[in-house]
Order: C-alpha cells, then sequence, then structure tokens
C-alpha cells in the first residue's frame, strides 16, 4: 500500500502569503474606522489609522519586492510594520510576522503545520517582547485560541472564528497592559482593538486560499 | 595626548511620543549639564509627526550620536519602549552597543548627560540614568 498522504488542503506557497497579507491590509482598511473607535474608548484613538498604514506599507512592498519565499515575505512585512505603524502595534505585529518569518527559513513550500508552529513561534514573541499574558485583554486573546484551533489540526476558517471569539472575549476583561491598563476596571466593557484587528489578520488566511 | 580614558562619548537618544517633549528634553539635560560636550539627539514622534513613535527616527538619532563608546536610548513608555525593544532584537540596525535604559525619561536624562560628559563608559551612564528612579522627591 502506498503510504495515504495527509490531506493538505492547501499549497502555502509565496504567492499564498502575498495574498494573505494583500488580504490583510485591504481587512484593516474596511475596518479601520471601527478599529479607531474601539481604541478611541480605551487607548489613544490611533489603531486604525496606525494598521491602515502599517499594512499599506506591506502591501506596498510586496509589490515592489516580490520576496521569494514565504518566509521572506514575512520578514518583510515585520520590517514594514515595525518601520511606519508609529505605535505600540508596529513593533508588536511587527515581531510577530518576523519571527515567524524567520522560523520558516527559505522554504519555498511550506506545510500547513510549519505555518503553525511559525505563527507559534510569532505568537510567543509577542508575549515576551510586551510582557502579557492569556486574559490581559490585549491580542494574544484572540492569536492564542487561532494557533491553538490550527494546531489541532483546525482549518483557517475555524483559526478565524476562534480568533473572533476570543477577541469578543476581551470584552469583560480588565486591561493589564498598554494604555489601556492606566483606565483600570474602566477598561471593562470593551473590547481589545488589538485583538480586533488580530482577528482581521487571522480571517485574512481563508482569503488567502484558492 | 592627555589620557585615553575615554576621548570619546557616549551618545544619548531619547525617544518620546511628542517631538516636543524629546527636544526640549534634550535642550534641558544639555543646559543643566552645562558645557556638556556628550552627543545627544532628540528622537520624538510618530513617521508622520504627530504623537507616536518612529523607528526611522530613532535609528537616525542613534547612528548621528554614536563615537564608539556606545548609546544610551532613554524612552517614554509604551510604543516607545516596544520599538527600541524590537529594534535592537533585529541586531542590525541600532548601532553596536547601543542599550535600552530603564530610567525615567526627564531625571535619567540629565544623569546620562552629566555621567556622560565625564568620559564615563556606557555602563556608568546606564547605572546612572537607572538610578535616577530612585531619587525621592518627598
Amino acid at each position: 500500500m502506498s503510504s495515504s498522504e495527509p490531506a493538505v488542503e492547501h499549497v502555502l506557497d509565496t504567492p499564498f502569503f502575498h495574498r494573505w497579507l494583500t488580504a490583510a491590509a485591504a481587512s484593516v482598511t474596511r475596518d479601520a474606522a471601527r478599529l479607531t473607535e474601539l481604541d478611541s474608548a480605551i487607548g489613544d484613538a490611533d489603531h486604525g489609522t496606525n494598521m491602515q498604514r502599517g499594512f499599506a506599507a506591506v502591501a506596498e512592498a510586496l509589490d515592489k519586492e516580490r520576496p521569494g519565499s514565504p518566509g521572506a515575505a514575512l520578514v518583510l512585512a515585520g520590517r514594514q510594520l515595525i518601520s511606519k505603524v508609529g505605535g505600540a502595534s508596529g513593533p508588536l505585529y511587527g515581531t510577530l510576522l518576523r519571527r515567524a518569518g524567520k522560523a520558516l527559513g527559505d522554504a519555498e513550500e511550506i506545510t500547513p503545520q510549519q505555518l503553525t508552529d511559525a505563527l507559534r513561534a510569532g505568537v510567543d514573541a509577542v508575549a515576551q517582547l510586551g510582557g502579557a499574558a492569556p486574559g490581559d485583554k490585549t491580542m494574544l486573546d484572540a492569536l492564542l485560541p487561532a494557533v491553538d484551533e490550527l494546531a489541532g489540526g483546525g482549518s483557517f476558517t475555524a483559526a478565524a472564528e476562534a480568533a473572533e471569539q476570543g477577541a469578543l472575549a476581551t470584552t469583560p476583561m480588565l486591561a493589564r497592559k498598554g494604555r489601556a491598563s492606566y483606565l483600570g476596571e474602566r477598561s471593562i466593557g470593551h473590547q481589545d482593538p488589538g485583538a480586533a484587528s488580530s482577528a482581521l489578520i487571522v480571517a485574512a488566511l481563508t482569503e488567502a486560499v484558492r | 595626548m592627555s589620557g585615553e580614558t575615554q576621548e570619546k562619548r557616549v551618545g544619548i537618544v531619547l525617544v518620546s511620543h511628542s517631538a516636543a517633549v524629546a527636544a526640549s528634553i534634550a535642550e534641558m539635560a544639555a543646559g543643566l549639564a552645562g558645557g556638556s560636550d556628550a552627543p545627544i539627539r532628540a528622537a520624538g514622534g510618530n513617521p508622520d509627526g504627530g504623537l507616536g513613535t518612529s523607528p526611522e527616527l530613532i535609528t537616525e538619532a542613534a547612528h548621528a550620536v554614536d563615537q564608539g563608546a556606545g548609546v544610551a536610548v532613554l524612552v517614554d513608555l509604551g510604543s516607545a519602549v516596544l520599538t527600541v525593544k524590537s529594534l535592537l532584537a533585529e541586531g542590525d540596525e541600532l548601532p553596536d552597543g547601543a542599550r535600552l535604559v530603564d530610567a525615567p525619561l526627564v531625571e535619567g536624562a540629565v544623569a546620562a548627560v552629566v555621567t556622560a560628559s565625564t568620559g564615563a563608559d556606557v555602563d556608568a551612564v546606564v547605572q546612572a540614568a537607572s538610578e535616577a528612579y530612585d531619587y525621592r522627591k518627598v
């Protein structure tokens, strides 16, 4: 009996990552006003603008530089976010993508399992950089459930749903990191803007599948 | 030749969400240090000139003050802290010997500039700035 190949639904090649990041850029642009509105409740009302500026730079750099591997695409995107965002989400999302990209190395095609492992490395790096833990009302509360879902063999759609649920679950949480933490109890009752944008970026994976 | 101990000075970069705050603290620290020859640069505001953080301004300032004796980077909060941390993690954007200093921005800047102007090394400058946390006011 020939070895039965695991059912790899998607070929994760460089164009896939290009589509993912481009879809993420379109998504944060589409929802920029909502992100800024969430941020005006418990932050400094710049999250939508910042993410829009950062991801526009990502899309532009990808079109211009045409990176040759999934890893290179993520590293390039991460660097753009660190340079262009101007708020804390820049180094945080930049670290997420750059660390994930470095974990992928030079491979031209990767498996869903490798993507999951790379995202896990990226999320761990974000947690380390920001010093946040699950339940602190941050982007981790959307990212971790998504990575867990993928690690359990879930589809991108299931991961997107997990991220969205995670983002919604930040509403009753007390913020322990970032500017919102200065508000203490008054941060309760508002969804975390970073968790909301994380859910958009995870959801963009579903749009990248051909 | 007048002793080789640190002809070069440790460079100091001040990062604030506000360009005006960073520039004013730089001016104040240099003024209070009185005739200091330690190089100091402000890197305030976001890439559009608004409130926020600009990695490009920080990187540019760090290279401008780098005389080869190290660079002490003092920051205010939030994205300023995270941006410098991520630039240091990148490994090649800031000059060799650049350090993120855990210090209050205003008091730390004065301590850093005064210490750097004596020709102290980067460890001493970082320590002096960090010790500014201990200056109780009441």
